[in-house]
């Protein structure tokens, strides 16, 4: 099932590929989207499943608030503004954190039973998960209609556009902040996804986005930045990649492989398998 | 306008007058705890400018520089517990080791460009993590616990006073700034600073980029190592997750980001604020255990990115930072 996992990877990483801004608090983003949906079924007895389009929801309005009140800021600084972008963020990964800790303490939380928590169901004889399945389900109409989203609609041509040359479209009149807030409000929105979705099976706990975060960061740059089907491909490799080198390698030393491969694939493709930048 | 030869004799004279006053704090600081914050923030400065000379100067951010304090930690750890080799021998090696693998990383890593470089260096620093995590050899997650063998410098261990460890900590951060300030004047300097500004044009011009990010690597990597075997002799404990995990290649850029990157300065600065703000709010307010020490820390690291994306040390000159070469 290590498909499964690369494909939310995907919808952790997609947005922050395509817009060219590195996020180190996605991670946190990831955790707070679980979180959300913890709440939603403590609090209201919402099965998971059903609350994954609030949780996105949710996460949307986060993402574009966290632009507009941080990022922003942070794009417009004049010198070294990848370090201003990394730090930043970095920063915000921190606060988010001890947020957390303080708020929801640094307890472990799981969501006891869903509609599909535990079931299996028999495909070509192998035994699948059904949590992990709908997961998968999840990600690929997600990644479907990102894609349909970025090539077919005005936002989509207007992001893409606005990353590759913000000086030149807000002379045709785009407004390169309300872009760039619904693209992270969208990015967000998917992690939110994701969350609900890891929510059903894993462990909740304010450290829990420190251990996705590299890996999907891994998988937009072994996609290549800028590109949605890069991103969707990488995780797919991921997840494969993973999945194999825990079969080979002690189960402690899993990463290892994905690390590789990357390296591997930039050594002989220095801009990523599908990258425009 | 003061010329360059001459800021550089006033940045000398400055840091042989903050030096002396270093020196002597220690007489009037009595307070063991203290002492300890006042180490750490002069091992930070040491690595921060470490990390200042690839990322700062030469402009190739890693953030993978965990891997060379480790194995600086790790080379002298090992080469005094199953060899009895003394410390200071195994800080010449984890440096001399460091510095090998950086420029065998850098020969393959510094072909790329902006986040897939970036993503390079936390991923092979990621790798040695894990490596050394399961490496039974080197005490695997449990670490080593270096034994205790008498005070002396002849075996850079003290447990009585912290003193010898702050003067050590205090050297060394001269070193590494003077090692900075003297390339900073140096034909690297001029290269890397041209590197990073734009490499194809100083491609063109006759720089020999490759070898200029090579050169930075290993002087880089050799501070950075001799900070590892410090800290390995300092806390006589090491395991990776306190020597090698990403977090800590971050605590190394901070100082510089928050001080001032590509600045003599910088390092310095950043880490006189930082470390002392890091440690205080852990231990007064991060004792509830409920991360408020957290929220403080990631809010002043957010505020300070944004309000002075040049650095603090902006506040001390009208000059825009790295702009002051004559031409």
């Amino acid at each position: 099932m290590g498909l499964l996992y690369g494909l939310l990877a995907v919808g952790l990483a997609l947005i922050f590929g395509l817009m060219d801004v590195t996020n180190f608090a996605h991670g946190e983003f990831l955790m707070l989207a679980m979180y959300l949906t913890f709440f939603l079924f403590m609090f209201w007895a919402v099965d998971p499943l059903l609350s994954i389009p609030i949780v996105a929801a949710g996460m949307f309005v986060f993402g574009a608030v966290i632009y507009l009140i941080i990022i922003r800021f942070a794009m417009r600084a004049k010198a070294n503004i990848g370090m201003v972008q990394i730090f930043a963020t970095f920063g915000l990964a921190i606060l988010m954190r001890g947020l957390a800790q303080f708020f929801f303490t640094p307890d472990y939380r799981s969501i006891p039973a869903s509609m599909l928590g535990g079931k299996t169901i028999s495909v070509f004889g192998v035994f699948l998960p059904v949590p992990q399945l709908v997961g998968a389900l999840i990600s690929i109409a997600a990644f479907g209609a990102l894609y349909f989203f970025m090539k077919k609609t005005d936002f989509g041509r207007a992001l893409e556009a606005t990353r590759e040359d913000a000086g030149a479209v807000a002379l045709v009149g785009i407004d390169k902040n309300k872009v760039f807030a619904l693209g992270w409000g969208l990015g967000s929105a998917l992690i939110g996804l994701a969350g609900g979705v890891m929510a059903i099976f894993f462990y909740i706990y304010p450290d829990v986005g420190a251990s996705f975060a590299l890996i999907a960061y891994v998988t937009v740059a072994l996609g290549g930045f800028g590109s949605v089907f890069g991103a969707f491909a990488g995780g797919i490799i991921v997840g494969l990649v993973e999945a194999t080198t825990a079969m080979i390698l002690p189960p402690s030393l899993k990463s290892v492989g994905i690390y590789a491969v990357y390296l591997l694939v930039v050594f002989i493709r220095p801009r990523g398998l599908f990258g425009s930048i | 306008m003061d010329s360059f030869t001459q800021r550089r004799r006033r940045d000398l004279i400055l840091a042989g007058f903050l030096a002396a006053i270093a020196a002597c704090v220690p007489f009037f600081v009595k307070d063991v705890y203290v002492q300890n914050i006042m180490v750490l923030t002069l091992m930070y400065a040491a690595l921060s400018q470490a990390w200042n000379i690839l990322s700062g100067y030469c402009g190739q951010i890693s953030l993978g520089h965990a891997l060379y304090f480790g194995l600086g930690a790790y080379t002298t750890a090992l080469l005094f517990t199953k060899f009895g080799v003394l410390p200071w021998f195994g800080m010449l090696a984890g440096g001399a080791i460091s510095s090998v693998i950086a420029l065998a990383l850098g020969y393959p890593t510094f072909r790329l460009r902006g986040h897939y470089f970036v993503i390079a260096t936390i991923v092979i620093a990621e790798i040695g993590f894990l490596l050394f995590h399961n490496w039974d050899y080197a005490g695997a997650a449990l670490g080593i616990d270096i034994p205790v063998r008498g005070d002396s410098w002849a075996k850079f261990q003290f447990t009585r006073s912290k003193l010898p460890f702050y003067y050590f900590a205090l050297v060394f951060c001269c070193v590494a700034w003077l090692i900075t300030w003297w390339l900073e004047d140096s034909k690297w300097g001029f290269w890397w600073r041209a590197v990073k500004d734009n490499p194809d044009a100083a491609e063109s011009l006759g720089v020999v980029v490759f070898n200029s990010k090579m050169g930075a690597a290993a002087v880089s990597a050799f501070l950075t190592a001799i900070g590892g075997a410090f800290y390995a002799q300092f806390v006589s404990y090491i395991d990776p997750e306190s020597v090698m995990t990403f977090q800590f290649s971050l605590l190394m850029a901070l100082p510089a980001v928050l001080g001032g990157i590509g600045t003599l300065w910088g390092p310095v600065l950043g880490a006189v604020i930082l470390i002392p703000m890091t440690e205080l709010t852990r231990s007064f307010i991060g004792g509830s255990g409920r991360g408020v020490d957290l929220i403080l820390y990631g809010a002043v690291i957010v505020l300070i990115s944004l309000a002075r994306p040049d650095g603090l040390i902006g506040l001390f000159s009208r000059r825009p930072a790295s702009k002051g070469v004559p031409q």
